[in-house]
């Protein structure tokens, strides 16, 4: 059993808004193919989950974890009232708030209420750069990693020795307990968390050995940091990274295909590393996109719609279906769209309550009836 | 020209006034500057008439993702390079003080064009009457659509521009009540977006095909306005949109609200905006100050801001402020003269931009961006670490090279004289603690004095990149995440 304090979550953000239609699809349905004339998945090629829903061609590591009974797929997920801008459903889905614009990420408050002093100043990393909202919260520490061999800073300095010699004086700069005043003092402990944390994670690669050879794409590279640093168990306990476009007006079959193939074959590795190093169990992933996309197809692509899929992999998962899968029916539809039936908010309330033993309720806004998809 | 080690008042005035003002000033600025009579150069820097600036077209031809107007942060390269290369640095700056007021954003609008011409309109009205920027301003499409009054109809109000006009843009809460906002929305019926469901729905596909962004224009539709008598703060009558920009601006609220605004954008950091209503200013004379000037003229904010850059508080608020990451950012580029002609290093510099916090164009809400210290995380200091330093470590930089060459007048140079010499370059600037100073001069002592030789050839080369890292260590520090 393992006990809440070392759960960690892996959060996969499918930028661009993945067409769910072609990733879990109804291959069993006439509807599916009368609006898809043109991008639509071949259903001798699809990956069967059941009698009518199939995996799309190029998840087959994903689809290996669902036959093990590690993936639970929620379908039919968004919120009322979808909103087709990228940018605001993407805010919507980091602020856990559909209605009102909010600036605190639900992971952000998490972290918050995990370690309320910040005493782990690494106790979220984004790999990749920047901060998604998700993260952002005022007083939590927490890093950015765009690469975790040249990561910390001053990066463009090559030579080890004038890197610390310059880190040196860095913290001598910021080491200054007594500053002239209270934001001095608040620029002085920032840069020295960001100084720890950046020597903290520095070690990672060096600790980390393992018999399993990534995928080589961006989102392979970053699951391999993840991985690195959960290794050496530095109390981290959100790891967030993204992979996209999935914006595919055009030229769909072909990109998404390849950008699915690039999910499956590195979440395929990550599981099989941390399975080596004794993680699996305590370790669980998100997967997630802005929206989902139009019922009707546009001959070569498809554009913004809404309601979407998401999925929770991991070996303390529950594998299986959850929601139902939208009616394609005309009239079941909202506006050429997907009608969602799972709000978002109940999966992660399963996550906050269920996973990380938090109260939910402040978290995303409200009480939501949640999933039990966990072990 | 000022001798090294002796920096005047007048020159570190002027350096303070121009961080504020624009982006922060080169030593040629400054040796130009300091000769000038203070309130002369405040009377002209109110006066900006030539903008010259690196022109759209030539920027356009380096980055067609600029032209094609795609989306926000291609637009906001376009303004980064004006606030790099402008020779009248206020209108910009001016410009980003109302973006972060009346912060519109692209997550909403997904309309890079129309946020462009929101923030040109910000040039030409930003530092005039307030009356007439907050009328152009309810007028303005991008805000239209941002704060959907397109669906503000006669007889079905929308009161979302009703409320944050009054609650964002001029008085603040607590001024007003519910029904004034309903009045207020009541008056902005009608103002709307020429062909708004089409465009609206453009927008909302988010595409540039197949013509690229189409201009968005503003309309009155008189039949969808209420005629009817309207209350509003104590006045009544048959008012419109434009009596309400009136009654608005001639506010003692207005006046209070926009004075704190320009206390905390020009002077010093304020708490943040939504805890106004509860905390007293940092200096309450100082808002009264400027509250009077925007009462006794007019509401001419060049005015107000005459009176606030000539006076006492203003020059003893040095380092003051946290710079928000566009001043820094623009200032790092602006200052090494780092930016001669369109270059890939300004995709990275607006990239860097969003790492640490600001995405221009693509503010968090209508609230604009938390400043001051909100600024700084541990994930951001690394950021803005990073990109100073290697702005300054670049010894390629027109800026480097004339601080060397300043710095060779006196030949060679012991490692604290260059250090002390190259911290009144960049500011000046006094670290906090000796012992930061010390760990710079220890670190330069490694390789020995600072020779120019006969300063040319290698010898001056090498001269440069030394400088150049003392520049950049400088640049590391904590003082310099300071306005």
């Amino acid at each position: 059993m393992v006990s809440s304090a070392e759960k960690k979550l892996i959060v996969i953000q499918l930028s661009g808004g993945n067409d769910a239609l072609n990733t879990v699809i109804p291959y069993n349905d006439g509807n599916y193919y009368d609006n898809r004339p043109q991008v639509h998945i071949d259903p001798n090629k699809a990956l069967k989950l059941d009698g009518e829903l199939a995996m799309n061609p190029s998840m087959g590591a994903i689809k290996r974890l669902w036959d093990e009974g590690k993936v639970a797929i929620v379908n039919g997920i968004g919120y009322p009232d979808p909103n087709r801008s990228h940018f605001r459903s993407m805010d919507i889905w980091h602020t856990a708030e559909p209605t009102k614009v909010l600036t605190e990420g639900w992971i952000g408050k998490t972290i918050r209420e995990l370690d309320p002093k910040g005493d782990n100043v690494l106790g979220g990393i984004n790999f990749g750069r920047g901060l998604p909202r998700a993260m952002s919260c005022p007083g939590v520490p927490v890093a950015s990693v765009g690469n975790l061999d040249t990561y910390g800073l001053f990066p463009s300095v090559s030579e080890a020795k004038d890197r610390n010699d310059i880190l040196n004086v860095f913290s001598q700069m910021y080491g200054g307990k007594e500053g002239r005043d209270a934001v001095s003092e608040f620029l002085s402990q920032t840069g020295e968390d960001a100084m720890i944390g950046a020597d903290v994670l520095r070690e990672a690669p060096e600790k980390y050995s393992s018999s399993v050879e990534y995928a080589s794409n961006p989102l392979a590279n970053s699951l391999k940091d993840a991985a690195r640093v959960m290794f050496a168990n530095v109390g981290t306990r959100f790891f967030y990274t993204q992979h996209g476009s999935f914006d595919t007006h055009g030229g769909e079959l072909p990109v998404h295909s390849k950008l699915w193939n690039d999910v499956s074959s590195s979440i395929g590795d990550f599981m099989d590393d941390v399975r080596e190093h004794g993680h699996a169990d305590s370790t669980a992933i998100l997967i997630f996109s802005e929206f989902g996309r139009r019922i009707k197809d546009n001959g070569s692509g498809t554009d913004h719609g809404s309601g979407g899929v998401a999925f929770l992999i991991g070996d303390s998962v529950k594998g299986g279906m959850y929601g139902r899968y939208p009616s394609l029916k005309e009239s079941d539809q909202l506006n050429g769209d997907m009608h969602a039936n799972n709000d978002f908010r109940s999966l992660y309330t399963n996550i906050l309550e269920d996973w990380f033993q938090v109260d939910s309720v402040p978290i995303v806004n409200g009480t939501f009836e949640k999933f039990e998809i966990f072990e | 020209m000022v001798t090294v080690g002796n920096v005047t008042e007048g020159r570190s005035l002027m350096a303070h006034l121009i961080r504020r003002t624009g982006f922060g000033a080169t030593q040629s600025e400054l040796d130009r500057l300091e000769k000038l009579d203070y309130n002369k150069v405040v009377d002209q820097l109110l006066n900006p008439t030539e903008s010259n600036h690196l022109s759209d077209d030539l920027v356009f031809r380096y980055h067609t993702e600029v032209h094609e107007q795609r989306g926000g942060p291609w637009s906001a390269k376009q303004w980064l390079y004006r606030m790099v290369t402008t020779e009248t640095p206020i209108v910009e700056k001016m410009a980003l003080f109302w973006h972060g007021i009346f912060a519109t954003g692209y997550a909403k609008t997904n309309q890079a064009r129309a946020l462009s011409v929101q923030i040109d309109m910000f040039r030409r009205f930003g530092l005039g009457k307030f009356d007439v920027l907050l009328e152009e301003l309810s007028k303005d499409p991008a805000m239209i659509i941002w704060l959907d009054n397109q669906d503000n109809h006669s007889g079905a109000i929308n009161e979302n521009f009703g409320r944050e006009i009054l609650e964002l843009f001029s008085m603040g809460i607590g001024n007003y009540t519910e029904e004034d906002i309903k009045e207020c929305s009541r008056a902005f019926t009608g103002w709307t977006l020429k062909n708004a469901e089409y465009m609206s729905v453009r927008a909302m596909k988010d595409s540039i095909w197949p013509y690229g962004r189409i201009s968005w224009h503003y309309e009155y539709r008189d039949e969808d306005h209420d005629h009817g008598e309207k209350t509003f703060l104590g006045e009544t009558g048959n008012f419109n949109g434009s009596d309400i920009v009136s009654i608005i601006s001639k506010q003692r609220a207005t006046a209070t609200f926009i004075s704190r605004h320009l206390y905390d954008f020009f002077v010093a950091d304020e708490v943040p905006v939504p805890q106004w209503p509860y905390t007293p200013p940092r200096d309450p004379e100082a808002i009264e100050t400027l509250a009077d000037a925007y009462m006794s003229n007019g509401h001419d904010l060049t005015e107000v801001l005459r009176v606030l850059l000539k006076s006492d508080f203003f020059k003893d608020s040095c380092y003051e402020r946290i710079k928000c990451p566009a001043e820094y950012v623009a200032g790092c580029l602006r200052v090494s003269n780092s930016i001669i002609k369109p270059t890939m290093l300004m995709n990275e510099a607006v990239n860097v931009m969003e790492y640490m916090g600001q995405t221009l164009l693509n503010p968090p809400s209508v609230e604009g961006w938390h400043e001051g210290t909100e600024w700084i995380n541990s994930g951001s200091i690394v950021e803005r670490v990073n990109f100073a330093y290697e702005v300054w470590r670049n010894s390629g930089s027109l800026e480097v090279k004339d601080i060397t060459a300043r710095l060779s007048v006196s030949g060679d140079l012991r490692p604290e004289e260059a250090v002390q010499s190259c911290l009144k370059f960049m500011g000046p600037l006094e670290l906090t603690e000796d012992s930061a100073r010390n760990a710079i001069v220890d670190h330069v002592s490694k390789k020995g004095p600072i020779k120019f030789g006969d300063c040319t050839g290698e010898m001056m080369a090498d001269a440069e990149e030394r400088v150049a890292e003392i520049l950049a260590l400088i640049a590391a520090s904590k003082e310099y995440q300071r306005a």
